[in-house]
């Protein structure tokens, strides 16, 4: 028979254990992945082992353990974007970059995710470079965005933020 | 999409607002995520500029408001008390709008509504016939608001429901209200809400939690995007209202990751509706205390599924549990939960205001109410449609959506995302309620409807929708971890030519297996889309297998791609992108495809139907 732990106790732990996803989100947010130091951080806060809290992040397809490229690039591939194509930019991002889902280039300025919808669903396919969205896109204007990146690398000095195609 | 941090807006304007909403000309630009994606603040910036140049400021209005669901024609921007409607607005079109309709009421033609397919301009929004023919009572302030101040929403009606409910109901009589007015869960499973509300409201105990499920999983599915977007108050107040009824003090809003202008605009709402009174200790002067907090998802599809969303919050793996018990009796936490869907909660505070009656007048004997659909794929107008439940699919499909673009076939429409099923034309005359749906073996969901014509391969469709749920699996059952795995494998073998007979029969036989033998929804409807496609286009199963052909001419081993020398002008476009050089010729000459080279990755038949002088010289064939 198990021993009846008082209510307070469960409170407190399960409060602690509640905050472990945004805490996980939060630094990602500002550190753009969740590095070995940030989750042995977490866990002493926390008071939970680091392989739980690795078991719990593998779980979900946001969090990533190694740095994104500067330009992070997420293909949509849900379903009006999959009849309209989204497996196309994949294939491109293959050829153009060798990168696979998941992948940063070795340069790191390009990485590639997969995601399941972004629920921009009347403007498939859509890709989103950082954080801005691209709609009604194709082959040609895909690879056309993809050269405009890698030329305003080249041509950029100072660490600005890209100008996206209109 | 910016993801600043939300700007708080005093909320003590609304007199000046409303005089304004009733003397000025507003212009209201939309500003949802599909909208903002191109590029539609900048032309509010650039409204705003030339109203001011032009000294217009006292006669016009520039604001905002949410999604109208009608994503595929933005920017949209709505000429107000007038009601014209502009589509594919660019910023730089912003100073002539400003110049030629508001200050010489000249509007803009090039801009109005131009149906697809018969080409007719329709400038007012109330005759365009994608939205005259919707009933939107969920969707009923999308796009008519600022999402973003809370006295609009109040202006148009907003939290009259809650104070009704607080003043003057108690719990018992609102479950009543909502169980007789017949809403079903609008997440999909159609459970009856006031059943659901009543269970949890007679458990034991204070501790209880209620749940805005805004994890929106279905690939092809943005309604709740677009109402946490564009009308996030209706939701909070029907949470709000679902805490009163069953007695919870604290409520989440289970918003996912890939939403952030939701999210952010759901926390804006959250704040402004505290400052009002409408949350927090006392609400309305009474003694109800309720406040919300929003928990973001991470990406994981199995936590739309209301046990794995449990386990989300509570910093676990996103895996299901099996029920009973049901969250109602045991949930967060081992407490009362009731977790209900975004279209689910924003139907509440118009069944108070309105009344059960008046909702269980629409809709049909089971299915009460409308229903809220994502009208997307190789269809005229595609957006969000909002019908009285009971609709013809054909309806949706013809009128509404304005048939197939291109003088294309339609073959068939995929209804309730991964869940649900390929539905053939002569379903198209069935009516859009659950148990419809159910009969024909496919489901309601959440509400995509995905529309296919001669070009789409049934097969193909229905891997892709394995891969999906297969890879979102999350590994806690067999028959789901390891079934959905083998009928995967199964179909790709199918796609490539080396299926056999045998395969078919086992890729039956699994899919049964799986649905029955899975713990919980995401397990048991993934063989849907197999199940469907096998029972309405096993031809095209047989096709592949017998005589390993593609008829739609889309899986990539058993098509061929063919350069039609009469209609190529050798203009070189695809000699120019494709990437192992199998494409030759000089210019001005028909080109050649080296077929040994050619990996069939589509891009010289995309450049000539869309960029190239002469277009459709290449054939896919199989």
């Amino acid at each position: 028979m198990a021993v009846q732990s008082s209510p307070a106790v469960l409170d407190k732990t399960r409060a602690r254990r509640k905050d472990l996803v945004p805490l996980l989100q939060k630094v990602q947010e500002t550190e753009l992945y969740l590095s070995h130091e940030s989750i042995k951080l977490i866990s002493r806060e926390l008071k939970v082992s680091e392989s739980e809290i690795y078991g719990v992040a593998t779980f979900y397809a946001q969090f990533r353990f190694r740095p994104p490229g500067k330009y992070n690039i997420k293909v949509c591939l849900g379903t009006a974007c999959h009849v309209g194509g989204g497996q196309n930019f994949i294939e491109v991002m293959k050829i153009a970059k060798n990168l696979s889902h998941g992948e940063t280039t070795p340069d790191r300025q390009f990485s590639l995710e997969r995601v399941a919808c972004l629920g921009c669903c009347a403007l498939a396919p859509v890709v989103v470079v950082n954080k801005e969205v691209h709609g009604r896109m194709n082959r040609v204007t895909f690879m056309k965005l993809l050269d405009s990146l890698d030329s305003s690398n080249k041509s950029e000095e100072s660490s600005q933020a890209p100008e996206s195609p209109a | 999409m910016s993801s600043n941090n939300p700007i708080i807006e005093p909320v003590h304007s609304e007199n000046g607002a409303k005089a304004a909403l009733g003397e000025r000309t507003r212009i209201l630009v939309c500003e949802g995520t599909g909208c903002v994606s191109s590029k539609s603040p900048e032309i509010r910036m650039e409204l705003e500029k030339t109203i001011d140049e032009l000294g217009l400021g006292d006669k016009v209005e520039v604001g905002f408001t949410g999604c109208h669901g009608f994503c595929q024609k933005g920017p949209i921007v709505v000429v107000e008390p007038e009601g014209i409607f502009y589509c594919r607005v660019k910023p730089r079109d912003a100073k002539e709008i400003a110049q030629a309709h508001l200050a010489s009421g000249k509007p803009v033609k090039r801009l109005f509504y131009r149906h697809p397919v018969t080409k007719e301009v329709v400038p007012y929004y109330r005759d365009i016939m994608f939205y005259k023919k919707q009933q939107r009572v969920i969707l009923r302030n999308c796009g008519k608001i600022n999402p973003e101040k809370i006295w609009d929403y109040e202006a148009h009606g907003g939290y009259q429901a809650l104070r009704k409910v607080v003043e003057t109901m108690t719990p018992g009589q609102v479950v009543e209200e909502i169980r007789r007015s017949g809403l079903r869960g609008r997440g999909g499973a159609g459970f009856s809400t006031g059943v659901k509300w009543d269970i949890c409201r007679k458990q034991p105990g204070d501790t209880k939690y209620v749940i805005c499920n805004a994890d929106e999983g279905d690939p092809g599915a943005f309604m709740d995007r677009s109402i946490l977007e564009a009308d996030p108050h209706t939701v909070i107040e029907g949470l709000i209202i679902l805490g009163f009824a069953i007695g919870a003090p604290h409520g989440f809003i289970y918003c996912r990751a890939e939403y952030p202008l939701a999210v952010r605009r759901v926390r804006i709402a959250l704040n402004q509706a505290r400052e009002k009174g409408y949350l927090g200790k006392s609400i309305l002067g009474s003694d109800f205390d309720f406040d919300v907090e929003v928990f973001e998802g991470a990406g994981a599809f199995v936590c739309g599924e209301e046990t794995a969303l449990l386990s989300s919050i509570e910093g676990a793996r996103g895996m299901p549990r099996s029920r009973p018990p049901f969250p109602a009796e045991k949930g967060l936490w081992g407490k009362p939960t009731v977790i209900n869907n975004v279209k689910t909660l924003a139907s509440v505070p118009v069944i108070i205001n309105q009344g059960a009656d008046w909702f269980a007048s629409i809709g049909t004997e089971t299915s009460k109410g409308t229903a809220v659909f994502a009208l997307t794929g190789k269809i005229a107008n595609s957006g969000l449609v909002e019908v009285p439940m009971g609709a013809p699919l054909s309806t949706i499909i013809y009128d509404i959506g304005g048939g197939i673009p291109n003088k294309k076939a339609f073959k068939a429409v995929q209804t309730g995302g991964p869940s649900g099923g390929c539905l053939p034309g002569t379903k198209l005359e069935l009516p859009i309620d659950f148990d419809s749906l159910q009969q024909a073996g496919s489901m309601m969901g959440s509400g995509g409807l995905v529309v296919m014509d001669q070009d789409t391969c049934i097969v193909d469709v229905a891997r892709f929708f394995l891969s999906f749920t297969q890879s979102e699996s999350c590994g806690k059952c067999v028959p789901c971890r390891v079934g959905t795995r083998h009928m995967v494998d199964l179909l790709d073998k199918i796609a490539t030519g080396k299926g056999t007979d045998e395969d078919l029969d086992l890729l039956e036989k699994l899919a049964h297996m799986v649905k029955q033998g899975s713990l919980c929804g995401l397990g048991q409807t993934a063989p849907n889309p197999v199940l469907t496609a096998l029972r309405y286009f096993r031809s095209e199963f047989t096709a592949h297998v017998t005589d390993k052909r593609c008829p739609a001419a889309v899986c990539r081993e058993l098509v061929t791609f063919r350069i039609i020398p009469d209609r190529c002008t050798g203009c070189q476009s695809c000699v120019r992108v494709c990437p192992t050089g199998a494409i030759t010729g000089p210019r001005s000459q028909a080109h050649n495809l080296n077929q040994e080279k050619c990996i069939k990755c589509r891009s010289c038949y995309e450049v000539c139907r869309f960029d190239a002088v002469a277009g459709e010289a290449i054939i896919i064939v199989s």
